[in-house]
């Protein structure tokens, strides 16, 4: 599985921290979403789908 | 502007039961999803109640946030044509203006600054329960909790003296109450805005470490820019949170299974809160956009230049995307994404901050007061039909 995100879209409303705070974070200085591994395991698929479907901005893509 | 049509329907404000959206939204929602209306004021627009158009609307940048209604007509919308937002009021702008201002706050708001903040919160909330138990019941629980709680957290987040919080939650409520003349508006919001601005002029003479002061650092902003900014966070921070406690604790004491179930099970609380926002949505009236061009929305065409507005209380209802039965209240509901912060760009900035003060909020008072309930019949509790952000405008309670 491969996640993209689009740090420009991105607004800082931390859904993707709350669906999965082990692949997700926010820097400090502009909240924007940060990607902690880009590349994570199959199982993970569910609660990434999770974070891109809350996403409001639709910011995150995931390629399965 | 197009003569009103006698087969368009007006948006239904009337509700029958107090936690429920008026009851022609579901019909709606089942046949119409987007149909033409006759907004509350008057103008002709649109309104979207399904869950997945609501979402498509508040996700599309053709539909700008930019509030006044332009035209109707078809062709493409000039940007000369939109109203001038308010400086610092972003929730009226489009990017890239909006991009600018929000991304200047986002990094306050993150969740993990909010979760820093949760012991700060816990003792505010702790402190307002210990001085009403001292004072006994019964006594109206928006005075005595639901509304100082947000307010005081907001006001030491942005540095704003809570001691004058008698004025400045007077004029907040004047710019949401529906039958507000224009004149009361604007002097509302001058004096929100000469408030916030006298704070900012001080805070560049002598910053503190709240965020007014930090935007002051920044230097990205003009003192017009920073007071609006301040009004908007001051507002958006305390009515819609006060509301919700309120109303959800309310809501609580009227389902009583599920108020045990949460005192039974604290670690409800997380899907809880969720399922109290999704069930309440208490943006009532629903989030207005106009298009700035012909939009295709649920096999409709939507003219340039038309109003639309997509019904938060509606697409948190909608039986397509919520499992289980979406009109009743359940605490343990699994978690789907709602509509409660909106959608989009503009989805609340404050989100995780509301989280966390609902949360610290609900759980001190069921383990408080155990006993808590309603001082007089539910019938006679006035609700907030008049105002922009849904509630009650006291909540009488004993124990
Ligand atoms: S949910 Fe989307 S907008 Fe919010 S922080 Fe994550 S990527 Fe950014």
């Amino acid at each position: 599985m491969k996640i993209t995100i689009d740090q420009d879209k991105c607004v800082g409303a931390g859904q993707c921290v709350l669906a999965a705070a082990e692949l997700f974070d926010q820097r400090d200085e502009d909240g924007i979403v940060v990607l902690l591994d880009p590349a994570p395991p199959q199982e993970a698929l569910a609660e990434v789908e999770d974070a891109a479907g809350r996403c409001p901005a639709l910011a995150i893509a995931v390629q399965p | 502007m197009t003569a009103t049509r006698p087969d368009v329907m007006t948006q239904p404000t009337a509700r029958t039961c107090p936690f429920d959206p008026p009851p022609e939204y579901r019909t709606l929602r089942e046949q119409r999803p987007v149909a033409e209306a006759t907004l509350p004021d008057g103008i002709a627009g649109w309104l979207v109640t399904g869950y997945e158009e609501a979402r498509a609307v508040l996700a599309d940048p053709r539909m700008s946030s930019r509030r006044r209604r332009l035209r109707t007509g078809s062709g493409p919308v000039d940007d000369a044509e939109l109203p001038v937002p308010t400086p610092g009021n972003f929730l009226m702008m489009d990017p890239p203006e909006h991009t600018r201002l929000r991304r200047l706050l986002t990094g306050q708001f993150t969740v993990r600054r909010m979760r820093q903040l949760t012991p700060a919160v816990e003792k505010i909330v702790a402190e307002r329960l210990d001085a009403m138990a001292a004072a006994g019941g019964p006594i109206d629980l928006v005075q005595a909790f639901a509304l100082p709680v947000p307010s005081l957290v907001i006001c030491e987040l942005l540095g704003v003296p809570y001691a004058d919080r008698e004025d400045f939650q007077r004029d907040s409520a004047t710019l949401i109450r529906l039958d507000a003349s224009l004149d009361d508006v604007q002097r509302a919001h001058q004096a929100l805005t000469g408030f916030l601005g006298r704070l900012v002029r001080a805070k560049r003479a002598e910053p503190g470490d709240d965020i007014l002061s930090g935007l002051v650092r920044t230097g990205e902003l003009t003192d017009e820019e920073l007071a609006g900014v301040g009004v908007l966070l001051l507002l958006a921070g305390h009515e819609t949170t006060a509301n919700m406690i309120a109303l959800s604790t309310m809501c609580l004491l009227r389902h009583p299974d599920q108020w045990e179930a949460l005192r039974n099970d604290p670690a409800l609380m997380d899907t809880a809160v969720e399922e109290l926002l999704r069930y309440l949505s208490v943006i009532q009236y629903g989030v207005r956009r106009t298009a700035l061009e012909d939009v295709e929305l649920g096999g409709h065409r939507i003219p340039a230049g038309s109003t639309v507005v997509a019904s938060l209380p509606s697409g948190n209802r909608d039986a397509a995307h919520f499992t289980g039965d979406p009109d009743q209240l359940d605490v343990g509901r699994p978690y789907r994404p709602h509509l409660a912060f909106g959608h989009g760009i503009h989805q609340c900035l404050g989100q995780q901050l509301a989280r966390v003060e609902l949360k610290a909020a609900l759980s001190a008072l069921l383990d408080r007061f155990p006993d808590l309930r309603l001082a007089l019949p539910a019938e006679q509790v006035p609700m907030r039909h008049d105002m922009l952000v849904y509630g009650v405008h006291e909540l009488p309670v004993t124990w």
